[in-house]
């Protein structure tokens, strides 16, 4: 399997350096047999990659410690479910996956469009397949999974020498969502490969019009999604097994996932302007291209170990390689764009500083102002070595002064943008649009003031969020009111009915609500607790209302590690809530410790209890507890993020004007998610 | 052109705001990296800066005492002793043998004070060079980890 592994690997990139050197050769030729052979090449480049995949997850599954890279993450007695997730949980097998995701919406986009844009494909194949050639580059020769332990046997021969048992998967991925935080995560940082391919290839080819932005936004917006689920989940996975309390420490690899996501978020923002107004083309086409950047850069911090993280990734030259990707993107890019700009010239001017166009405009400085402030920081250590010669790093307060303001003026923005007109706002409109959301706002800070709260930021952070979700609520609240009077309906069916006729705004409304929650939940960091204690049996502590009473210990063996549990039971009011159990693991193959924190998570706070270890003192054992508000509201805001992006992702139920209650036809596709639909109020799309 | 100096305006203060507030934090959290071959080369004020150092812990050097954990840390051929006094357990990472990186500055008498300690798990689960060799292996080839 490992030949058969390898051998698909090399043909893979053989098939992408044709779908590369062939679609160069097809541009320039037009013929039509040629673009049609480097199309299929760049699907057979895709489907040699995921049979590559399957082989060495096939190594996986049949215990196969011939093979280095199985050996080293991988022994018999890991349940199926994290011998799934081994793939990725090393250098070579994650690059792997890298392409293998990669190849997923290569293959998407070339299946989908083979008989469409005929213009515009043959450059973005060919700006794929010149990534792929890349990554296929590091799993064939820089990082290849397949390698094997072979050892000379007496007639020379080499045979496969296989281990009994493979040395076992780090304890700390051994955790359900590290199965799934990954492949989120790379589905983001590759999924930004196609727009990227589209901006360059539409660029190169100086394709007609805003159609590669109107082509590439479901594109940019599920990559943008799995970016922003990946975040969450790996943001969820250090909170429930590093037990240190936190979601986020401004760990680079962390900053890393962060920096597309930001840019990213931007595009999708500042799309608009181009597609209403004609405006931001040049602003856009880098805005891509630094978001695809930015994710290579992201690939490259986690994989080089350049700058040091707790993320556990060996150092290793495959840095070097990245390096020089990077460069010769940033070298395309600047080509391309110096010889078409002529191409990016701006249609519209900005009219008013009270417009939609403003406020976009704003959202994507202080979105860029996040990214470089977050970048610089990350790479600080690097930079101050190059020029001091002083290797000096900046911590959590550098990152949040900046980043706190900056997300308190999005959230800000985030309430007015959608409400303000495209080119002026009149006052009357202001009035009407944001009497109610900034009065109800403004009640909520009173009101908090009154019952003692004086953390600045988060008091500005509640205002702001009942002012956004005020705005929110009132658009639905009108638009709902309005097909409600003409249809007759309840008002829940009224407001559906509502977002499925202009799913891109009503979606996007979703996502913006999803936003207010997750900022819900960063608000309450301002109020976390923390306490720890020795205990023995019998003794309590209290952490805010709650009491913990430590019962006793017991030891859960398991399959592939031994499990030494507190019982602690949790009292409120002398009255018995539930019991935690707060673990210490011990892997038996490779001798690590791991750590179970147990939580008792509510939507007011989260009891959050870890068995800290023995006290270096009293060798009695420490209970660490933290009292952590509204956590629950940021994986809450997650889940509502996706939600809203899948629903601006539909297609538009087409807008009727309701005559005689007419049945709504059946949906159809639509090209992009700009429609003519109902406009319910003059303005506001 | 009015229009534009307001925007520049607008663009402007955000970005100086947020500059300060850049400047301000980098005060508070630079944390200056050295090697432990580089610490005993410093003088002056560079000596009572918080720094970063890193290290691999050397074999059996974890001493759990009163209020303190001590260890060594060992790279490119020196040694220094460390003694952690944080409130946060240490990461189950940190073991013998497993790189670390200690935040914290030097004290007069050598030992290096230690507010945080990062690790990781030292080139991870490869075996040593040379294999287990002989495909009966009966006993399983572990890497010292």
């Amino acid at each position: 399997m490992d030949v058969f592994g390898s051998f698909a690997l090399v043909l893979a990139f053989v098939c992408a350096v044709y779908a590369f050197g062939g679609g160069i050769a097809a541009i320039f030729t037009r013929h039509p047999l040629l673009i049609k052979s480097t199309r299929q090449a760049g699907m057979a480049t895709c489907c040699l990659i995921f049979l590559a995949t399957f082989s060495l997850e096939y190594l996986f599954f049949s215990d196969n410690f011939s093979n280095a890279y199985v050996a080293a993450h991988s022994n018999r007695d890991l349940s199926t479910f994290y011998k799934i997730a081994a793939l990725w949980s090393g250098q070579e097998g994650s690059l792997l996956f890298w392409s293998c995701l990669l190849a997923v919406y290569v293959l998407s986009v070339l299946i989908t469009y083979r008989n469409k844009n005929g213009e515009l494909m043959p450059y973005v194949g060919v700006v794929m397949a010149g990534v792929q050639i890349f990554f296929l580059t590091l799993n064939n020769f820089v990082a290849s999974p397949f390698k094997a332990f072979a050892s000379p046997g007496a007639d020379g021969v080499m045979n496969y020498v296989a281990r009994a048992d493979g040395s076992g998967l780090n304890p700390l991925l051994q955790y359900p969502e590290m199965v799934i935080h990954p492949p989120n995560l790379y589905s983001g940082y590759t999924g930004f490969t196609i727009p990227f391919a589209f901006a360059l290839g539409a660029l190169l080819a100086r394709y007609p019009g805003e159609k590669w932005i109107h082509l590439t936004r479901k594109w940019t917006m599920i990559a943008w999604m799995f970016q922003s689920m990946g975040i969450l989940l790996g943001a969820h996975w250090a909170y429930a097994v590093l037990g240190w309390g936190g979601y986020w420490g401004w760990d680079p690899v962390e900053n890393a996932s962060f920096l597309p996501w930001l840019t990213g978020t931007a595009f999708l923002h500042s799309v608009m302007m181009q597609e209403k107004r004609g405006m931001m083309k040049v602003w856009n086409v880098w805005l891509v291209f630094c978001t695809f950047l930015l994710c290579i850069l992201g690939t490259f911090l986690t994989r080089s170990g350049i700058v040091s993280s707790v993320h556990a990734f060996a150092q290793s030259s495959i840095g070097s390689w990245f390096v020089g990707f990077l460069v010769v993107i940033i070298a395309v890019c600047f080509g391309a764009y110096l010889k078409n700009r002529d191409y990016l010239k701006s249609e519209n001017q900005l009219d008013s500083i009270v417009s939609r166009e403003s406020s976009f405009l704003f959202n994507n400085l202080i979105l860029l102002v996040s990214c470089v402030a977050i970048l610089s920081g990350t790479l600080f250590p690097v930079f101050s070595e190059w020029i001091t010669g002083n290797r000096i790093s900046v911590g959590a307060p550098f990152f949040n002064k900046v980043n706190i303001p900056i997300g308190l003026l999005l959230l800000f923005l985030t309430g007015v943008g959608p409400l303000l007109a495209w080119r002026k706002t009149s006052t009357e409109s202001l009035k009407r649009n944001f009497g109610w959301p900034l009065g109800i706002g403004l009640l909520a800070g009173v009101i908090a003031l009154v019952f003692g709260f004086r953390e600045i930021y988060s008091w500005v952070c509640l205002i702001l969020c009942v002012f956004v979700a005020s705005t929110v609520g009132l658009e639905f609240y009108r638009g709902a009111k309005v097909i409600r009077a003409r249809s007759g309906a309840t008002f829940m069916a009224s407001a559906v009915d509502l977002t499925m006729r202009n799913t891109r705004r009503y979606g996007g409304y979703i996502v913006h609500v999803g936003m207010v929650f997750v900022f819900i939940g960063l608000a309450g960091a301002a109020f976390n607790r923390d306490t720890q204690k020795d205990m023995q049996v019998g003794q309590t502590m209290q952490i805010g209302p709650y009491t913990l009473l430590l019962q006793g210990f017991d030891t859960k063996p398991e399959k592939n590690y031994t499990a030494q549990r507190m019982n602690v039971e949790v009292l409120r009011d002398k009255k018995t809530i539930m019991m935690l159990f707060p673990e210490k693991r011990r892997f038996s193959t490779n001798e690590q410790n791991g750590t179970m924190v147990a939580i008792y998570s509510t939507l007011k706070e989260d009891l959050y209890v870890v068995y800290a270890g023995d006290s270096p003192e009293t060798q009695l054992p420490v209970l660490h507890a933290y009292l952590n508000p509204l956590v629950k509201w940021i994986w809450l805001g997650g889940a509502v993020v996706v939600f809203g992006t899948l629903v601006a992702m539909l297609p538009n139920r087409r807008a009727v004007l309701v005559l005689a209650g007419a049945q709504q036809p059946a949906a159809q596709p639509l090209t992009h998610g700009l429609t003519p639909s109902v406009t319910l109020r003059e303005g506001h799309d | 052109m009015k229009k534009q100096a307001k925007f520049g305006v607008g663009i402007g203060v955000i970005v100086a705001a947020m500059g300060f507030l850049a400047w301000l934090g980098y005060g508070e959290s630079k944390t200056y990296y050295h090697t432990i071959a580089e610490l005993p080369t410093l003088t002056g004020a560079a000596k009572s800066q918080r720094m970063r150092v890193g290290g691999t812990v050397a074999s059996g050097s974890i001493h759990r005492l009163s209020g303190r954990i001590d260890f060594v840390l060992e790279g490119e051929g020196k040694t220094l002793p460390v003694s952690y006094v944080g409130s946060d357990p240490l990461p189950d990472t940190f073991v013998d043998k497993s790189q670390a990186l200690v935040e914290g500055h030097p004290s007069p008498d050598g030992r290096f004070v230690a507010e945080v300690v990062q690790a990781k798990c030292a080139s991870k689960y490869e075996a040593a060079p040379g294999g287990s060799g002989g495909a009966a292996a009966s006993s399983p080839q572990r890497s010292s980890m």
